[in-house]
């Protein structure tokens, strides 16, 4: 199978090059993760992150054909060669596939990402309905793999100061639980013409998401907040 | 080449479930700490546990610490500690009220407490039954809920982490106290001394010793290696899970909680065949007597698949809803990696390493415990270990399902409460030994300087394989004495292996070269030690030893790196408040 990967190591190369590999797979090899692994038993030079190879850690997110995934589930049959890989758009590249993520982890760390509750906590649990806690379905799941954030063109142009789907995912994710008592506070936070309203529902979030979480719903949410506060 | 340093109160080598708790303790007491991670901290392999954390909190039904207690030493098969066994299961429910307040989203009962499902050996009344619910979940995805709640809480309580850095040797001075460690900076190739009045090994499992496991890449038994090197003993070695049901070929792991909802597996012909192994327990009876049966009913010709080589976990019975509901992320894994849906049709699963039992030797309170001067169990000042780096030993020679996490957040508590304590006792930090980086600088000189070495990746794969075809489920004098030598033979190969890309930028090459160390003393370890046990218990089974023998072994085993030998200390038979648990024979 052919690959054209994206190849630079600052240490060494003056600028970025694509190069080809040609593998030759074994019948196990099912998912892209495991092609890139004999990749580098031929060539060791190659850097990349990958860890659970489950989907879960979120460690192997690349651009893939064009598209931003894992590699660990991103099926290898599903894919036209010559497969081109790349890394995560929009984020500076330390080498190879591998990005600098610093820039998504402030905008992560910056909605509060903990539950606030002030109140002493009870001896034993504090109770939240089944109904309560469905409203964290689809939330709490994040991976925070950026693959969201860097398809998404609003999060290219102001990283710095847009807080991008995953982290507005997340927001939401706290404001939505009945336990926390800070949703003014997170409101007011991010009542700003970036950090929330430079989402423009593109959807490219929703799209490429590997766990199927839809940021752009979690966005419309916050907003709909916001206004009916505001009335 | 003197290296650069820096300073701390504490450092925590690993940020998974017991590293993150213990940072948190520490950073809340106003420790200086720094939380040494080779990857961002929600990476950690915790984040891939599945089905919940064990602890009498006793929302569905009558439940007691005592009742977890004696299911965790039945199922440890009466190698389990008895007085951390006790600790852990009296401190449990605290544990998991505590992370429920952090903001852990766990599944909810009508009435608003936490629910909880059936798990593997779980029973009520002392054993007797029945299966009680005790396991705390959020859907399937329990290990990634907890992960991500308390590296939220770190965040709120500022803890100091350095992600993407590989810790590479504990630096002990000549009176064995420890003073930190050796690290690496993945991005910039840069090592340094971190040097602390108090060392955590957090570091996780090594399950990257087999060619077939539930593990993640990343699970290669640093802490291990790095004790090891030091002079530490590793414990009970010999004691690998293999988890019944991981999915066939792929070895991604299906959680236990499948079964706990009410799945259960079948054989070529459709039988039930756990109703013949485990008459009470059937499919819930504890890990080691699953996946026994099931490669017995592979071996004797009654496995499903072209090639009769995996069987079949049904649950379609249970209904779509149930599935959605409480085991939506195994229905994600088994459409991808075995494409079946569960809602119709059975998943193809087999018997996967998945957890190390022992680990580097540690008490109740987390400290790390060696033989010294006629003491079985001095504690190394300024020394700790959590999680499953650690031998506490809670799991003895079978973890029961659920257990570890509990394990990770009463022992991280645990170890970062010792080290509290231990830094008031003896404030400030005794000056690092000159040779503080001597073992690391020649690691990474001998490196750099390899010529016509094997490659990495091929050495890695005959550790693999080795252990895989010498020390799997069943086990043979013979080919576990053929294994030893072979072993040996790869550890040879080991200080022989070349890397061909010499790039400072995140060098992947070096770092796996470097994990290889630790990887190959964690083999070395389990297949000495396993060669060496002439009895079945729990997850070690020899076919010329076929039953526990308590007159003989009912003890711990240490292994040392240096001159690659044994010693033996006792079990500890007398719980710290409750009566002792004696051994008896372990059906379900």
């Amino acid at each position: 199978m052919r690959f054209r990967i994206f190849r630079y190591d600052p240490d060494k190369d003056e600028k970025p090059a694509m190069r080809d590999y040609d593998v030759a797979l074994d019948p196990h090899d099912r998912m892209l993760l495991d092609a890139l692994e004999r990749i580098k038993e031929q060539d060791d030079s190659l850097s990349l992150r990958r860890s659970c190879r489950e989907g879960v850690c979120g460690s192997d997110a690349m651009n893939i054909n064009g598209k931003n995934g894992l590699a660990c589930v991103t099926k290898l049959s599903d894919l036209r060669e010559p497969v081109e890989l790349r890394p995560l758009p929009g984020l500076p590249v330390i080498r190879d596939l591998i990005v600098d993520m610093t820039q998504f982890f402030k905008q992560y760390h910056s909605i509060k990402p903990y539950l606030i509750n002030e109140d002493p906590p009870p001896e034993k649990e504090r109770l939240q309905s089944p109904e309560e806690r469905e409203e964290l379905d689809g939330l709490y799941e994040c991976i925070l793999c950026a693959c969201c954030s860097t398809s998404c063109p609003s999060f290219w142009w102001n990283p710095d100061k847009f807080v991008g789907p995953a982290g507005l995912l997340q927001a939401y994710r706290f404001i939505a639980d009945s336990r926390d008592q800070a949703t003014g506070e997170r409101l007011d936070d991010l009542e700003d013409p970036y950090r929330l309203f430079r989402c423009h529902s593109i959807m490219n979030c929703v799209e490429v998401c590997p766990k199927n979480l839809n940021p752009t719903r979690a966005i419309g949410k916050i907003k709909e907040l916001m206004v009916k506060r505001s009335v | 080449m003197a290296l650069a340093k820096r300073s701390f109160d504490a450092v925590v080598v690993g940020a998974g479930g017991a590293g993150l708790r213990a940072a948190l303790q520490l950073s809340e007491a106003g420790l200086s700490v720094a939380v040494v991670s080779k990857v961002f901290p929600t990476r950690s392999h915790t984040v891939a546990a599945q089905g919940g954390i064990g602890a009498a909190l006793g929302n569905m039904g009558e439940d007691s610490w005592l009742w977890h207690m004696y299911d965790t030493v039945k199922g440890s098969d009466w190698l389990g500690d008895q007085d951390t066994i006790e600790f852990m299961c009296r401190e449990a429910p605290k544990l998991v009220y505590e992370l429920e307040h952090f903001g852990m989203p766990f599944d909810r009962n009508e009435n608003g407490t936490v629910y909880q499902r059936p798990f593997g050996g779980h029973m009520q009344n002392l054993g007797a039954g029945p299966p009680v619910q005790r396991s705390c979940c959020a859907a399937d995805r329990t290990g990634h809920a907890m992960l991500h709640t308390l590296y939220q809480r770190n965040v709120r309580a500022r803890t100091q982490f350095f992600v993407e850095w590989l810790a590479l040797d504990l630096i002990r001075d000549a009176s064995g106290q420890t003073l930190g460690v050796t690290a690496l900076e993945m991005e910039t190739g840069e090592v340094m001394i971190l040097h602390a009045g108090a060392t955590l090994f957090a570091t996780g499992g090594a399950g990257r010793i087999f060619a077939s496991t539930t593990n993640a890449f990343i699970n290669t038994g640093d802490g291990l290696g790095m004790a090891a090197r030091a002079g530490i003993p590793l414990e009970d070695m010999e004691f690998w899970q293999f988890h019944p049901t991981g999915v066939a070929g792929a070895g991604i792991l299906i959680t236990e909680g499948v079964r706990g909802e009410g799945g259960y597996l079948l054989n070529k012909s459709g039988e039930r065949f756990m109703e013949r192994y485990a008459p009470t327990g059937k499919d819930l009876a504890s890990r080691d007597v699953v996946s026994r049966a099931m490669a017995t009913e592979i071996k004797e010709g009654r496995g499903a698949g072209p090639h009769g080589d995996y069987l079949l976990l049904k649950l379609d019975h249970l209904g779509p809803e149930v599935i959605e509901k409480r085991l939506p992320g195994i229905r994600e894994i088994a459409k991808k990696f075995a494409n079946v849906d569960p809602v119709k049709d059975p998943i193809p699963v087999v018997p996967t390493a998945h957890y190390m039992m022992g680990g580097i030797p540690a008490n109740y309170r987390g400290e790390v415990v060696a033989p010294q001067a006629g003491n079985a169990e001095a504690a190394v000042p300024g020394f700790y270990a959590a999680g499953e780096c650690a031998c506490a030993s809670v799991h003895g020679a079978n973890r029961l399902g659920t257990n570890s996490l509990t394990d990770l957040l009463v022992f991280g508590k645990a170890a970062a409460e010792s080290i509290i304590k231990f830094l008031q006792e003896n404030p400030g930090r005794k000056d690092l030994p000159k040779d503080a980086a001597e073992r690391t600088q020649a690691r990474l000189a001998r490196l750099d300087g390899q010529k016509n070495g094997e490659s990495v990746a091929e050495v890695g794969t005959e550790i693999r394989r080795t252990m895989q075809a010498h020390c799997g489920v069943f086990r043979f004098p013979d080919m576990l004495a053929k294994g030893v030598k072979k072993i040996r033979e790869i550890a040879d190969r080991v200080s022989r292996t070349q890397i061909r890309d010499k790039s400072r930028v995140f060098n992947t090459a070096r770092i796996e070269a470097l994990e290889l160390d630790n990887l190959i003393e964690v083999a070395r370890a389990s297949m000495v030690s396993a060669e060496a046990r002439k009895e079945s218990r729990g997850a070690h089974d020899r076919a010329d030893h076929h039953t526990r023998d308590d007159a003989n072994w009912l003890k711990h085993t240490l292994w040392y790196k240096d001159g690659d030998r044994l010693e033996y200390k006792p079990v500890h038979m007398k719980p710290l408040t409750a009566p002792t648990i004696e051994p008896k024979v372990r059906t379900y």
